[in-house]
């Protein structure tokens, strides 16, 4: 089959998700380079008409069945493994997403491929593929070398616009293979967040905290200080985690994505999670005592001062 | 329910990471380990279904130094068993590991084995994921809310924002946990100390098997120099040209 690169294409209540297109047109790229094609693997129930926004793919296989309705990690996992099996491609790119993590790892393990997980960047050297990985919550990156396999892709590794190309290409139906049927695992139903008392999403300026102030206690003074500025606390994981706001604080991978005037960050490492959903704001400032807490690469300035002494100092300043 | 949850130690990220002089990997003679985050929340969850609905929670870790230490911490807090794997190489890859564990779980009786949803340092994969397609029994990576109703579990799998499905699964099955339904106990040293006296681990050897795997070319810390402008100065000072940046771009 030579130099076939498969993407999965991810899509929940019947849209695409970004990230898809993002894999689209990095694998375009890249198959362009080797002469190779680009295959988009679409998995659903009546979703044939979302291959006409998949026209950066030279070919779309799709398998129907109601098990793949929605994601369920057994029966799409089932899937692909057969997909795989039959066309041998090359590379297989799978975003690193919760369904991407679910996906990914199985194919390694069922079809013996090599996986690269969290990759942020894809090169070719010779035959091989590069991937670069992000490691240690973004402190390490690694680069590996991949004759063949499969690579899961971080979201927001690369622009989704060259992904994002009308048009059908050839749709070739894949039956799917028994074992999609049958299993154990059973999706029963989405769950929508609950609306939130402040939408993090539309607010200029937040105040973000993370595991650095310790306690419950000391959102008081985050709150004193987001009110100055006429915005609003959010978060990283942990606080929500520990029930200290609600989900709908929570800013990154499984929170929201943010995009404000101003995001000032205290006590917050800077983890990939946390990343992806602020690092489109304008102005980021970062508060963190590591001075090689990956925050530092995003943020636009930065102090290694203590949270505990900036906070009260630079609320006390401002009107 | 039988629970076993697999344990992973992982470098501090607190502390400085260097790395080998081939740049291959961490120089990690002097490196600390400590429990991955999210396996203290597998460890909790699987305690939390216990204690409502009975059955067993056994902890299973590859050999290393500090694994003594956080498995009897695990007994300390409420676990009945606490299994060290020996005979691998104690940086082993997930896919390795994966195996190693799937022939330690076929020696045990479980329905459900709860592993922390990621590690840091897991660039060939989730090992849950790998183990279960081993096994052959479903997986649910970020997973949340598990509730066990008569012989089935229920659960939620996170999406992006906010977003969660629920799933209902007959065991046997694996979940990897992303967050235990309340902020793991902590075990107290006297609680851990009398447990290492008192108890004792299982030990169990086994042979390596490796995976398919990937060469690392080049391990590096990224770049600074596009990073943020670091502001210097006294407390007043750093604080001062905060607020002149936040006032100048509030406009
Ligand atoms: C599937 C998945 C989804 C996830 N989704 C998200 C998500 O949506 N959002 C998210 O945020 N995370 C998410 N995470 C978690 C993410 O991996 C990190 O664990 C999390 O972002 C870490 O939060 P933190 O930076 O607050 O804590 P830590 O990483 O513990 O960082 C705390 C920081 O505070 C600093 N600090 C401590 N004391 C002080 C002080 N006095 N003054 C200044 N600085 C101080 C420390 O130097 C440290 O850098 C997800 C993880 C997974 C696996
Ligand atoms: N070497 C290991 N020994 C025991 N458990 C592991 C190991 N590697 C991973 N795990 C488990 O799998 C989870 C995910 O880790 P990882 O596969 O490294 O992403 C961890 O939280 C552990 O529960």
């Amino acid at each position: 089959m030579g130099q076939e690169i498969l993407i999965v294409v991810e899509h929940q209540g019947g849209e695409i998700a970004d990230v898809t297109f993002e894999l689209l047109g990095k694998g375009r790229e890249l198959a362009s380079k080797t002469g190779g094609t680009l295959t988009a693997v679409l998995f659903g129930s009546g979703m044939q008409a979302a291959a006409a926004s998949l026209g950066a793919a030279d070919k779309v296989v799709y398998v129907d069945h109601e098990r793949l309705a929605d994601f369920n990690p057994e029966a799409c996992s089932a899937a692909l493994v057969a997909v795989v099996g039959a066309r041998e491609p090359w590379l297989t790119l799978v975003p690193n997403t919760s369904m991407g993590m679910d996906l990914a790892a199985a194919l390694s393990a069922r079809r013996d491929l090599p996986l690269v997980a969290y990759a942020i960047e894809l090169a070719l050297d010779g035959g091989n593929v590069i991937a670069t990985s992000q490691l240690y919550g973004g402190k390490i990156y690694t680069e590996s070398v991949l004759e063949t396999g499969v690579v899961s892709v971080l979201g927001g590794s690369f622009p989704d616009a060259a992904g994002r190309v009308e048009g059908t290409p050839e749709v070739e139906t894949f039956d799917a293979p028994d074992d999609v049927a049958t299993g154990c695992l059973r999706f029963t139903g989405l769950i929508e967040p609950e609306g939130g008392d402040v939408d993090i999403t539309q607010t200029e300026v937040l105040v973000a905290v993370g595991r650095g102030i310790q306690s419950e206690d000391n959102l008081a003074m985050m709150e004193d200080l987001a009110a100055k500025l006429g915005g609003a606390v959010c978060s990283s994981r942990p606080i929500v985690d520990n029930k200290w706001l609600p989900k709908t604080r929570q800013v990154g991978k499984s929170g929201l994505k943010v995009k404000p005037r101003i995001y000032l960050t205290f006590g917050i490492s800077g983890a990939p999670e946390h990343i992806e959903g602020m690092k489109n704001a304008e102005l980021i400032i970062a508060v963190n005592t590591d001075e090689t807490a990956p925050i530092f690469e995003h943020a636009d300035y930065g102090t290694t001062e203590d949270l505990f002494d900036i906070v009260p100092a630079l609320t006390g300043m401002l009107e | 329910m039988n629970i076993v949850v697999p344990i992973k130690l992982v470098p501090d990220l607190v502390e400085e990471l260097e790395i080998n002089d081939e740049a291959t990997d961490l120089e990690r003679d002097f490196l600390t380990y400590r429990i991955n985050e999210f396996d203290d929340h597998a460890i909790e969850e699987a305690l939390q279904l216990k204690e409502a609905h009975g059955g067993s929670v056994a902890v299973v870790a590859l050999e290393r130094e500090e694994t003594d230490k956080v498995l009897y911490t695990a007994l300390a807090k409420g676990a009945d068993k606490a299994v060290k794997i020996t005979g691998l190489d104690e940086d082993a890859s997930s896919h390795t590991a994966a195996k190693a564990m799937c022939k330690v779980l076929g020696d045990m009786e479980y329905d459900v084995v709860l592993t922390g949803v990621q590690a840091a340092d897991d660039r060939d994969g989730q090992l849950g994921v790998l183990m279960a397609s081993y096994l052959s029994i479903p997986h649910v990576s970020v997973v949340s809310d598990i509730a066990i109703a008569g012989d089935k579990l229920t659960l939620h799998k996170e999406y992006s924002g906010g977003v969660m499905a629920s799933f209902e699964v007959t065991p046997k099955v694996l979940l990897g946990v992303q967050a235990a339904r309340q902020t793991p106990r902590y075990a107290p040293v006297s609680r851990v100390r009398q447990i290492m006296k008192e108890a004792e681990l299982d030990e169990v050897e086994v042979e390596a098997e490796p995976g398919a795997g990937s060469i690392v070319r080049r391990m590096y810390t990224p770049e600074k120099g596009e990073g943020a402008e670091m502001l210097d100065g006294s407390t007043e000072e750093i604080a001062g040209k905060i607020a002149a940046l936040l006032n100048e771009k509030k406009g």
